[in-house]
């Protein structure tokens, strides 16, 4: 079948396809037509990152425009019940903010925070995976023994320490302008031996290869062809982990937030709203934390199901 | 075999003396202990008294050297937030996380392999299915959520169980128990249940592929044709085989358990360890911090070394194995 489509696309001239062309008519371009469940989450998911990147379009208030609030509007119902106000569709929470505008810029900081953390842990643990398995001898029995120990324990542990311990090592005055970076930080350092694990299991494979022997014996740096041969043939794997691991680190980034050593208040993620609502649920106003509730958790099972879809894609064997 | 022990407990060893290390570090070197203590109004001599006093004009190994010896002896200095021995402030938390730890270990064993064992048995059925996407939306659903979701149901909604705190305790020498009263077992279910249903859900799913898995066995086939009932097969021959892997990922997941007890803790208000580090941590009182990160650190390197000695004892292919890579 393969061979029919590419004398098609490639007529005598041997003209390339389109890159367009060449995704929408791949085995993965496929299979994700053919899931419907897929389809779901990747709408979800997709729409999601269009919210938060238009965000200051989308919102109908500005939340952190301390200005715009009004201490008169504040615990409103959702505009559908009887106390409802049509102006504030989701209701507005202690402050008077509009929670569907808190929403929607609170989601964009636990996904940068999600994103950041993930492309840490990814960085870190694929380029020492790629080291471990590559060169071998101390350096991987160094690197893959701190691994292994750092897996013995909960990733959440893992974060939660490394949060307490950096804020304490800051100055307090410096606490909150740092607190979304030590958070970043602490996610994607509790997160990286699994990447570690999967690349340096598949540089072992890649290095025994052909090309790399080729590679090395005219003379390529080791340097070079860890990034531009080896790298590129160990991706598959880590996109895997990478996408399961976004879903982790929103959930992680909820957690601390929600344990109130994440971000701070005045920027608050969708765990810091879950946090404030917290306080107001005894006394009746579900909104407020129902909602941030609900939009964290629509979000980690799309990421989470289009994860498990695109393992399942990429995994030959099931094919 | 003993060459195997020797190097596992030489191995947990090591980590232990790293993360003390770590904790050292953090305790000495974030913040001047001196400041932390004494008020703005101490003179300089005062101050070089107390430094004096408290040995930190010794040189770094010997410093190193009492932490280790103190954190041996279970000291690790004054709460700066509590003004209280450290010591005495974890023995005082520390039965309210073990009996929550226990009891919701408990709660996941006893739902979790029961419906692992359904659903790998009758694995077509629609109640297989329901139960496995409720499982999943559980994996998804993080645990301060489930805790807020039965607070707001249990305690808001129907008001029949408490939201915070252990409800009666009885004291038992220094040990206090909330199993004893009917209040402490009516404050301890909901913080329980929300910290077994992830483990829950886990144990669930390992059960069941490990039942579809030992299911398409030939002794299984064999115990069938031999006209053994069903009730013998499931559970006689293929639960019982199945044990073995889920016995080590339950050993294994205490370590989490008590780690997840912290989200559980601050949701519920639960006056245990973990509660008392997500305090510590906001303040900044490192010493509890650094008993906390010792100890944790400590339970699950023990965890690890019993779960492996005890693969050596189940599992004698691992025996062999060694004896064969040792040139025996």
């Amino acid at each position: 079948m393969v061979s029919i489509t590419q004398s098609k696309d490639h007529p005598v001239n041997g003209a390339p396809r389109s890159r367009m062309a060449r995704i929408l008519d791949s085995d993965l371009f496929y299979s994700f037509r053919r899931s419907p469940v897929a389809v779901v989450s990747a709408v979800i998911t997709l729409a999601y990152f269009l919210t938060a990147g238009l965000a200051p379009w989308l919102a109908p208030y500005d939340p952190f425009n301390a200005a715009s609030l009004d201490l008169m509007d504040a615990f409103t119902a959702p505009a559908w019940t009887a106390e409802g106000d049509s102006r504030f569709l989701l209701g507005t929470d202690d402050q008077g903010r509009d929670i569907l505008s808190t929403l929607i810029y609170g989601g964009r900081i636990s996904l940068i925070v999600g994103f950041a953390a993930v492309a840490f842990s990814i960085i870190l643990g694929v380029g020492v995976g790629i080291l471990a398995g590559y060169v071998s001898g101390w350096v991987e029995t160094v690197i893959m023994r701190i691994a292994d120990v750092q897996l013995t324990i909960p990733a959440i542990l893992i974060a939660l320490m490394v949060d307490g311990v950096a804020r304490s090592a800051l100055p307090l005055e410096m606490r909150e302008d740092m607190a979304i970076y030590v958070l970043i930080f602490s996610i994607g350092i509790s997160d990286w031996p699994r990447y570690a694990r999967v690349t340096r299991g598949a540089t072992l494979v890649e290095r025994n290869k052909e090309y790399i022997q080729a590679a090395r014996i005219i003379g390529i740096h080791p340097v070079t062809i860890m990034l531009r041969h080896v790298l590129p043939n160990v991706m598959g794997p880590v996109l895997v982990l990478g996408t399961i691991g976004l879903a982790l680190a929103v959930i992680t980034e909820a957690t601390l937030s929600f344990l109130g050593v994440g971000v701070p208040p005045t920027t608050p993620s969708l765990g810091t709203l879950i946090r404030i609502g917290n306080n107001f649920l005894f006394s009746g106003e579900w909104w407020i934390t129902l909602f941030p509730a609900v939009a964290l958790v629509v979000l980690v099972l799309a990421v989470n199901l289009l994860g498990d879809w695109l393992r399942d894609a990429l995994n030959p064997k099931l094919r | 075999m003993l060459a195997y022990v020797i190097q596992r407990v030489f191995q947990s060893l090591l980590v232990m003396v790293v993360v003390a290390f770590a904790a050292f570090i953090v305790f000495n070197f974030v913040g001047d202990p001196v400041d932390n203590m004494l008020g703005q109004e101490t003179s300089a001599e005062e101050r070089e008294e107390l430094r004096k006093d408290l040995g930190l004009d010794d040189p770094f190994i010997v410093q190193f050297g009492r932490f280790v010896t103190n954190a041996v002896h279970g000291e690790f200095g004054i709460s700066y937030r509590l003004q209280r021995p450290v010591a005495d402030l974890i023995a005082e938390r520390m039965p309210a996380t073990l009996e929550l730890v226990a009891l919701s270990a408990v709660l996941a064993l006893v739902f979790g392999v029961p419906l692992g064992v359904f659903t790998g048995i009758n694995r077509s059925s629609w109640i297989s299915q329901l139960i496995l996407i409720v499982s999943l939306v559980g994996v998804s659903l993080p645990t301060f959520v489930i805790g807020i979701l039965l607070i707001y149901i249990f305690a808001v909604n129907m008001g029949v169980l408490p939201s915070f705190g252990r409800g009666g305790v009885v004291e038992i020498g220094w040990w206090s128990t909330s199993f004893l009263t009917v209040a402490g077992w009516q404050a301890i279910i909901l913080p329980a249940v929300t910290l077994s249903l992830f483990q829950m859900t886990l144990i669930l799913r390992l059960v069941r592929s490990e039942m579809l898995e030992v299911m398409r066995t030939d002794y299984i086939k064999f115990a069938r044709a031999r006209g053994l009932t069903d009730r013998a097969v499931n559970f006689g021959h293929a639960l019982r085989n199945t044990l073995v892997p889920v016995i080590t990922i339950v050993g294994l997941n205490i370590g989490s358990l008590v780690a997840f007890s912290i989200i559980t803790e601050t949701v519920f208000q639960w006056p245990g360890m973990g509660f008392l580090f997500i305090q510590a941590v906001g303040f900044a009182d490192v010493p509890v911090m650094a008993a906390y990160l010792v100890m944790i650190a400590f339970v699950f390197v023990m965890i690890n070394l019993i779960v492996d000695l005890l693969y050596f004892v189940v599992d004698p292919r691992l025996r062999a194995d060694k004896a064969v890579a040792a040139g025996n």
